[in-house]
């Protein structure tokens, strides 16, 4: 057997590890491992540029650059800021919960694309969560600032992968399916989506567990002598 | 009838204008890499239909361009925009002068796409559907942006060439970032046409002992894991993995559920792609675009959950899969 297409995958593991720019590391662990495998150059820039091209939906995002962008310049962010703290009793725990369940509920619906970190995280999801923290913990510095954006974009991440393998109709369930299809197992779809769903509803819990330590973390940190009575994170 | 090319020239249409805005700023770098990248959704289709006639040169000139544009994303030259404050102080007048009708258009691009993809089906004039069925879902999230920059544009009354001149801001601002799922994406079929899977999935048949359920098990979870954080995409990694140990060693040999073995076994991988890079679209670009200091703060943040559910699928997996 030949090991040498392995090579673009120490690449891809160096690179990362030593944090070159991720373009440059993906564009040469192809290169290494198409010379790896003993590609002609004249196959592999042709596999480089069809399979390119074949992707291109995965830029579609782009698509909403315009519209955030022309809606952030009037003030979108900081209108959402303002919109989420006139809330009284909302923190950050029930916010993004709230945006969990509905993510995940949005994906087994198959309403994947609905979603997304252009789409609601930047322009709306996180400036709220922000919000919301403040609410509940008061300002933030820049670090915590920084940390509640990444949990806004992760907690979207999640929602959308565990919950949208319930959906029967695309994706997942049906690469599934067709695998044990050409190798002489049928199976229904939904006998496939349901057992997605004690891992779906798991992965509800941790996180809401995980959001309740995270905010209750804040706090402490925020104002270490809080009487008991305001300390009470939900 | 509207394609999904269809949406694809838009937005080609939108990376010649940054290109074009970039270039009469004499940002050379940024041009050629919106340019470059252009290519593919306004001539994608003319180049795979070549490439099945067999005339590979425009595919091979693409896989240049590629090329090219790694090279250009590592010698750096991208910016971003500088915030200033007399930006932001006109930002919180039309915040508070717009209020919140601002959320209008940003909430059209999720309902205009919900609406469209639930509506698609009865669109029809005559015997053609309005929205051709087969991207229909990516074919409503294009439409639903552009219904949703016309109403942006109403509602804060801006002139044109300011919303794409503030599309244009952010795209800069995203730079390497932007493209960096499709390559990710290009580098999986490379490692699929080099046979990296067949690879890793022999290399993991030599090494598990296949008599125990337990190890099996094991093996096809944390391949599962390790396969997707290289790939960066757990539909490439099921494939190998099964292929390799999930039908003939957990299926055949031991009588695992292959319903319950696949539902969940997909769902392992799930949580290696909240650990890798690689999936950039999920990991770094939110980085990127939320402008955190750290280009692996989302991992960061969402490493526990994966570990946590990583647990909950093995032990699901245990307690399922070989009930008779």
């Amino acid at each position: 057997m030949n090991y040498w297409p392995l090579l673009g995958v120490g690449v891809v593991v160096v690179g990362f590890v030593m944090r070159k720019n991720p373009v440059l590391v993906v564009v040469l662990a192809g290169i290494a491992s198409g010379f790896g495998a003993g590609m002609h150059p004249g196959d592999l820039l042709a596999v480089l540029g069809s399979s390119f091209v074949s992707n291109r939906a995965l830029l579609l995002m782009v698509m909403t650059l315009p519209v955030i962008g022309l809606l952030e310049r009037f003030g979108l962010r900081e209108r959402a800021r303002d919109w989420i703290a006139g809330f009284r009793g909302l923190t950050l725990t029930r916010f993004l919960l709230s945006y969990l369940g509905l993510r995940q509920v949005l994906s087994m619906l198959g309403l994947t694309n609905v979603a997304g970190h252009a789409q609601t995280v930047r322009p709306l999801v996180a400036p709220m969560s922000e919000a919301a923290a403040e609410r509940s913990i008061g300002p933030l510095d820049e670090g915590e600032r920084h940390r509640v954006a990444a949990l806004a974009a992760a907690t979207d991440n999640i929602g959308l992968f565990f919950g949208e393998d319930v959906f029967i109709a695309l994706g997942a369930v049906l690469l599934i399916q067709g695998f044990y299809a050409q190798n002489g197992i049928e199976l229904e779809p939904l006998a496939i989506a349901l057992w997605a769903l004690p891992t779906a509803i798991a992965a509800f819990i941790i996180h809401a567990i995980r959001l309740v330590h995270f905010q209750r973390r804040m706090q402490r940190r925020a104002r270490p002598p809080a009487s008991p009575e305001e300390d009470r994170p939900c | 009838m509207l394609k999904i090319e269809h949406i694809y020239w838009v937005l080609g249409a939108f990376l010649v204008y940054s290109a074009w805005l970039n270039l009469r700023e004499r940002q050379r770098a940024m041009a050629g890499f919106w340019a470059i990248l252009a290519c593919p959704f306004l001539f994608g289709d003319l180049i795979l239909a070549a490439l099945a006639d067999g005339t590979r040169w425009p595919a091979q000139a693409m896989g240049v361009g590629v090329i090219g544009l790694g090279v250009m994303a590592a010698r750096g030259g991208m910016r971003s925009h500088s915030d200033d404050a007399a930006a932001e102080a006109l930002r919180r007048t039309a915040a508070s002068r717009l209020g919140n009708r601002l959320f209008g258009p940003a909430l059209a691009i999720p309902l205009a796409t919900l609406v469209l993809v639930l509506v698609a089906p009865y669109l029809r004039w005559a015997a053609t559907p309005l929205i051709e069925a087969r991207h229909a879902t990516l074919t409503a999230l294009g439409l639903a942006c552009v219904l949703a920059f016309i109403a942006a544009l109403r509602v804060t009354r801006a002139p044109l060439a300011t919303g794409l001149g503030e599309g244009r801001r952010l795209l800069d601002a995203l730079g390497w970032a932007a493209l960096l799922p499709m390559l990710l994406a290009t580098l999986g079929s490379v490692f699929a046409a080099t046979g990296v899977g067949d690879v890793i999935a022999g290399l993991v048949d030599a090494i598990i002992p296949i008599d125990s359920q337990f190890a099996c098990l094991l093996a096809f979870a944390l391949g599962m894991v390790l396969f997707t954080v290289i790939m960066g995409n757990a539909f490439a990694a099921f494939p190998v993995l099964m292929a390799g140990v999930g039908l003939p060693l957990l299926v055949l040999r031991h009588g695992a559920d292959p319903a319950i073995l696949g539902a969940i076994g997909m769902l392992t991988g799930y949580c290696g792609t909240l650990l890798t890079p690689m999936a950039a679209n999920f990991n770094i670009v939110p980085a990127v675009l939320l402008e955190l200091p750290d280009q692996y703060g989302v991992i960061r943040a969402q490493w526990p959950n994966a570990v946590a559910l990583l647990l909950v699928n093995f032990a699901l997996m245990w307690l399922l899969v070989f009930q008779p």
